[in-house]
């Protein structure tokens, strides 16, 4: 298969000293950075992005969050390459309006993730370079947060981080939200404040070790009683 | 309509000849579009599916100012079916090996096995799916059951095998609604192979071994040997391993993935016709967790799925780690029993 190392760690800058000649070539992708984070609860979900948008050694935005309203039960964070982003979530939302006026009904997170598999496979040889996070209610009300890779293979979990720094946080989640690698510990369920705390710290340490997280935090919670939106400010260094 | 175009998604029920009774709403379409899709190809044989024609690849994705926002390469039969009729226009010459290279690594890495014996057949998996060096998920399921009586192990990118057999799935159950019986696991076998021959050289990757039950209807039942209709059914398990390079072998003992070599050494070892099931399961076992303890690429859990006349059953799944430990223990027990002279 395509070997990972011929294509250089996507995002990092390659090594600042001659190698040899090297053949340019024009790249239709590029990485903005940016980390996305999910959790699913009892009866809520919470999907929180950080805001920097930047490509190389440079910062685009500090304004520019990652998570998306899709429905009033369903936000999606898309962090990778922001063109590809925005494009996506354009054609969910245009096919989102299609099943609405020819289904009469909203779609419900388990068919926009099943719908999303599809467009990210349609293009499997030229993909969309996003790395996806829904979060959201599934039909009885339970928290419900389904993850993708960029050609569209996916699968429901209880939580997920995306993005640049999600080879630090999810270990982390993992052990927090997970209670794996520790023994005699209560398996206490998620309580809502918990979990909003919990991201934010989350963060928090992902903006000290990733330099493409940092500036601002959002966190949009979704509950039967609507979305609420948080903006946390985090190191702008 | 603007929505549409943006989409490319078209509304080419107009465009179908037959089946007037789908036309027009959306409201059926994702439900029934796989059928006019099927039409599309406008022949008259009662069984046709979809070959998603390789236009696509001649078609260079990069040529400044022609590109649509959505790629016409969607030419692929997916859920709904997203086909462009007004192709780019290329004007380019193109190879159509050229790809564009991807600034990610794609899931890889497995170990599935599976093997035929008395009590029908047995598939195993571990639950790993690595992306070049992270493990991008603990817990995937690498066993997709495909009807009630066929599994299929995937072993390869888990985009395309996920998609595959989703689209073998549906294509299995149009098979059984137009002919009024399930399709057998070695015409499974073909159609896959079929559906993955135009992708032959391109970077998808599929390696499955279909496990299932062949006997059709339920009154069927045991009696293999008596054959009530004029069509010669075979009636029992069976075994296929399909892979997208275009093999198609048939066999009562395969093992795919990165850690197959380790798997196959047990299997080998043990595996013959008159296994109880649960000699049979904890063969399996014993190999998928052989292959875990020395392929990086494999770990985590087990999944094991037994298909039998009546349909496939899952056991539950079991996490490794705790075998580890307890082999551990056994070990230490048998060199303190050495230690002090016991046998």
């Amino acid at each position: 298969m395509l070997s990972a190392q011929a294509f250089g760690d996507p995002g990092k800058m390659k090594d600042y000293h001659y190698t040899g000649p090297v053949e340019h070539k024009f790249s239709p992708y590029a990485f903005n950075g940016g980390t996305v984070l999910a959790v699913a609860g009892e009866d809520f979900a919470i999907v929180a992005s950080d805001t920097r948008l930047s490509e190389g050694y440079s910062i685009h935005s500090r304004d520019s969050p990652k998570c998306y309203k899709l429905t009033d039960t369903t936000v999606i964070g898309c962090s990778g390459f922001h063109g590809d982003c925005l494009t996506l979530t354009k054609i969910i939302d245009a096919r989102l309006k299609m099943y609405k006026h020819s289904n009469n009904k909203m779609m419900t997170s388990g068919a926009i993730a099943a719908m999303l598999s599809t467009i990210l496979y349609g293009r499997r040889f030229f993909p969309y370079y996003v790395y996806n996070i829904i979060g959201g209610l599934d039909e009885e009300g339970k928290g419900a947060v389904y993850s993708f890779d960029p050609v569209g293979s996916y699968q429901r979990d209880t939580f997920k981080a995306g993005g640049s720094a999600s080879a630090m946080l999810q270990p982390l989640l993992d052990n927090q939200i997970g209670f794996k690698n520790m023994e005699g510990v209560q398996h206490v369920p998620l309580s809502q404040d918990k979990a909003v705390q919990l991201v934010k710290d989350v963060f928090i340490s992902a903006a000290e070790r990733d330099v493409y997280t940092g500036d601002a935090l959002r966190v949009c919670i979704i509950t039967k009683e609507g979305i609420t939106e948080q903006t946390v400010p985090l190191r702008k260094d | 309509m603007a929505l549409q175009d943006l989409c490319n998604f078209q509304d080419f029920f107009q465009d179908s000849l037959t089946k007037q009774s789908f036309s027009g709403t959306f409201g059926k379409s994702t439900a029934c579009n796989y059928v006019s899709s099927s039409s599309f190809r406008n022949s008259t044989s009662l069984f046709r599916f979809y070959i998603p024609v390789a236009e696509y690849l001649d078609e260079s994705p990069i040529q400044f100012g022609q590109i649509s926002t959505v790629q016409s390469s969607s030419a692929f039969s997916s859920q709904d079916s997203i086909l462009s009729s007004s192709s780019l226009p290329t004007s380019l010459p193109f190879a159509s090996s050229q790809s564009v290279p991807l600034p990610f690594p794609m899931s890889h890495g497995t170990t599935t096995l599976a093997f035929m014996f008395q009590g029908g057949v047995l598939a195993a998996a571990d639950t790993r799916s690595s992306c070049s060096g992270l493990v991008a998920c603990p817990a995937s399921q690498k066993i997709l059951p495909i009807h009630s009586h066929l599994v299929g192990t995937t072993s390869g990118t888990s985009a395309d095998c996920a998609l595959w057999k989703r689209i073998l799935a549906r294509e299995l159950r149009l098979y059984q609604l137009r002919n009024g019986r399930r399709l057998s696991t070695r015409g499974a076998a073909k159609l896959l192979s079929h559906m993955l021959h135009p992708f032959k050289g391109t970077e998808l990757c599929v390696a499955a071994t279909l496990c299932g039950w062949d006997g059709g209807e339920v009154d069927d039942g045991c009696h293999a040997g008596t054959e009530t209709d004029l069509r010669a059914s075979f009636s029992g398990p069976g075994l296929f391993y399909v892979c997208s390079d275009g093999t198609r072998l048939q066999g009562t003992l395969f093992s795919v993935g990165s850690g197959s070599p380790y798997a196959y050494s047990i299997l080998d070892q043990g595996v013959r016709w008159g296994l109880t099931v649960d000699e049979a399961t904890s063969i399996a076992r014993e190999a998928v967790y052989r292959a875990t303890h020395r392929d990086a690429y494999s770990g985590n859990c087990v999944d094991i799925y037994h298909i039998t006349s009546n349909g496939w059953t899952r056991r539950s799944r079991e996490d490794l780690k705790e075998e580890y430990y307890r082999e551990k223990e056994r070990k230490e027990k048998a060199n303190i029993g050495e230690y002090f002279g016991e046998t």
